[in-house]
């Protein structure tokens, strides 16, 4: 059962509110980071794994 | 069974298997963390004392749950590397250290902000909080020691060595904290301990407590699979798959 | 076996010899020691009831702020040299070689630590009952911290910029002797029974001893060889 009787009371949540929103917004935040940054490391050496295959394959073409 | 040991201990073939894992434990952590955030902030009942602030328990409890669990898990990956050699379990060393430091800051950050309305401060030195503080000093070693050495093989190593150390001290440090604590309680605070729970508000605790758990072993999966992209990227798989992406 | 014990003592006898010929890195960490707490007094307040009340845990974590200090030369200047490599590839097991060399250094860092101790408590005017504690507590605890610290000082000693990162490593590792160090002081000073947690404390540094050599050894195997 919905413990507010409005939205507006959701938000305040009798005075508690700032203290339960920051730490639910910057937990939650802290953790949808760390399940982002290996990905955006994986993506980053893909890159660069795939960048220096191209390097060497126009330097084998040149010749 | 050795042969088993063996596939495990191959970084190529943990790679290829933890993928299939992946989609699901996102699913899973995603699917139970909503809920179990919806359920507390919204459905759970406020406590008598506490108030709304009491909410914050749901992230607070999961947080330190695993804060220590996962230096444990740290531990035990170094000595597998370490007793047989695993290149693998070095890995998920390295990958559990960041994780596991960053739940302890969670757990400490939404431990000091729950202070403010509970105990009218944000910091106080009570036992559990300084033993909390102590862990994220042991992770922040081991973070800065595994960043510190030149190759990946020797860091690991090294960071396993210290990890062991450090899990033998955790229970005297734990308990030699809780001592000083009971010495030097403050008259004036108060504390109430684990507020009495009511089944109302202990199911959305058990669903964060699992979805914590779901999304640590993602996250611990997707830090080992970094960690073995970036060592074996000079071998012809990491090449072609990089190449296939 | 008696070359064994031949070695142990051929190492601490060496390690002493050398320390001997560098008397002034001797006095560095008293000076560190003694300068640490004439800055509490400047500090916080020259009244004599409020430094006594604070003394014990000054003084402590003043001894182990210098015993940190000094950590850095356990291994460091006989791995620049070469000995250390030479010491591990002797024929004795490492651990105990280790062993030898934790307790040369302590003989020279951490023993002088706790001979000054009393001169200091005298400075804080550190209560009478107070004086036994803080030097039995100190002959165990800064044991405590060169065998825990030999762990760390073997983890860095090939990096060659180990100091704060090896403060940063043992440091976490000190907590249980301080508190139990400081309440000894503490219960003295009130008037109650410290045995116990002296007890406590002499339990921690076994335990250090038991873990210590073993740990430090395989460290510098890891530290050096890798």
């Amino acid at each position: 059962m919905f413990q507010f009787e409005s939205f507006d009371a959701f938000v305040a949540m009798a005075g508690h509110g700032p203290y339960v929103w920051a730490a639910y917004g910057v937990s939650l935040a802290i953790m949808a980071w760390l399940a982002v940054l290996p990905l955006r490391r994986q993506r980053a050496l893909f890159t660069e794994l795939r960048q220096r295959v191209q390097a060497q394959q126009q330097r084998g073409e040149g010749k | 069974m050795w042969q088993w040991f063996h596939k495990l201990g191959s970084p190529r073939w943990f790679y290829d298997i933890s993928g299939k894992f992946l989609p699901w434990l996102a699913l899973a952590s995603v699917v139970l963390i909503v809920t179990g955030v919806v359920w507390g902030l919204a459905f759970a009942p406020q406590d008598a004392r506490q108030g709304n602030s009491f909410r914050i328990i749901y992230i607070h409890v999961p947080a330190s749950f695993l804060a220590l669990a996962g230096y444990y898990v740290m531990a035990a990956a170094g000595a597998v590397g370490m007793i047989w050699k695993m290149k693998l379990a070095d890995m998920v060393m390295i990958a559990a250290a960041p994780l596991g430091a960053a739940l302890t800051f969670i757990a400490l950050f939404t431990g000091a902000i729950w202070g403010k309305p509970t105990w009218g401060t944000y910091w106080i030195w009570d036992a559990r909080i300084t033993s909390m503080l102590v862990l994220l000093f042991l992770y922040i070693g081991i973070i800065a020691l595994s960043r510190s050495f030149s190759t990946r093989e020797t860091s690991a190593r090294a960071c396993a060595i210290l990890a062991l150390v450090g899990t033998v001290n955790i229970p005297i440090i734990y308990k030699s904290v809780d001592w000083w604590y009971t010495l030097h309680q403050p008259a004036t605070i108060k504390l109430t301990g684990a507020p009495s729970m009511h089944p109302d508000m202990f199911k959305p605790l058990l669903v964060m407590i699992l979805g914590f758990y779901c999304f640590y072993a993602l996250v611990l999966l997707l830090n080992t699979r970094t960690e073995i992209l970036q060592r074996e990227r000079r071998t012809n798989w990491v090449k072609e798959l990089a190449a296939g992406k | 076996m008696t070359s064994l014990s031949g070695a142990f003592f051929a190492v601490i006898q060496r390690d002493l010899a050398i320390a001997m010929r560098h008397r002034g890195d001797l006095l560095n960490p008293l000076f560190f020691f003694l300068i640490v707490v004439t800055l509490v007094p400047l500090g916080i307040s020259p009244e004599p009831a409020r430094l006594a009340a604070i003394a014990p845990g000054m003084i402590w974590i003043s001894a182990l702020l210098a015993t940190l200090l000094a950590l850095d030369n356990l291994f460091q200047a006989d791995f620049d040299d070469g000995s250390l490599v030479q010491l591990m590839l002797s024929p004795q097991p490492l651990w105990l070689l280790v062993l030898a060399k934790i307790i040369a250094h302590w003989l020279v860092t951490g023993l002088p630590v706790v001979l000054f101790s009393p001169l200091l408590g005298l400075m804080l005017s550190l209560p009478q009952a107070g004086f036994l504690p803080l030097l039995l507590g100190l002959v165990l605890g800064t044991a405590m911290f060169s065998l825990m610290g030999a762990v760390g000082a073997a983890l860095t000693v090939a990096l060659h910029k180990g100091s704060v990162l090896l403060s940063l490593l043992v440091m976490p590792l000190y907590v249980p002797v301080l508190i139990f160090g400081t309440s000894a002081v503490q219960r003295a000073v009130d008037g109650m029974n410290y045995g116990g947690v002296m007890a406590m404390l002499a339990a921690v540094t076994a335990f250090s001893l038991l873990l210590a050599p073993f740990a430090a050894a395989g460290a510098l195997k890891v530290g050096i060889n890798g």
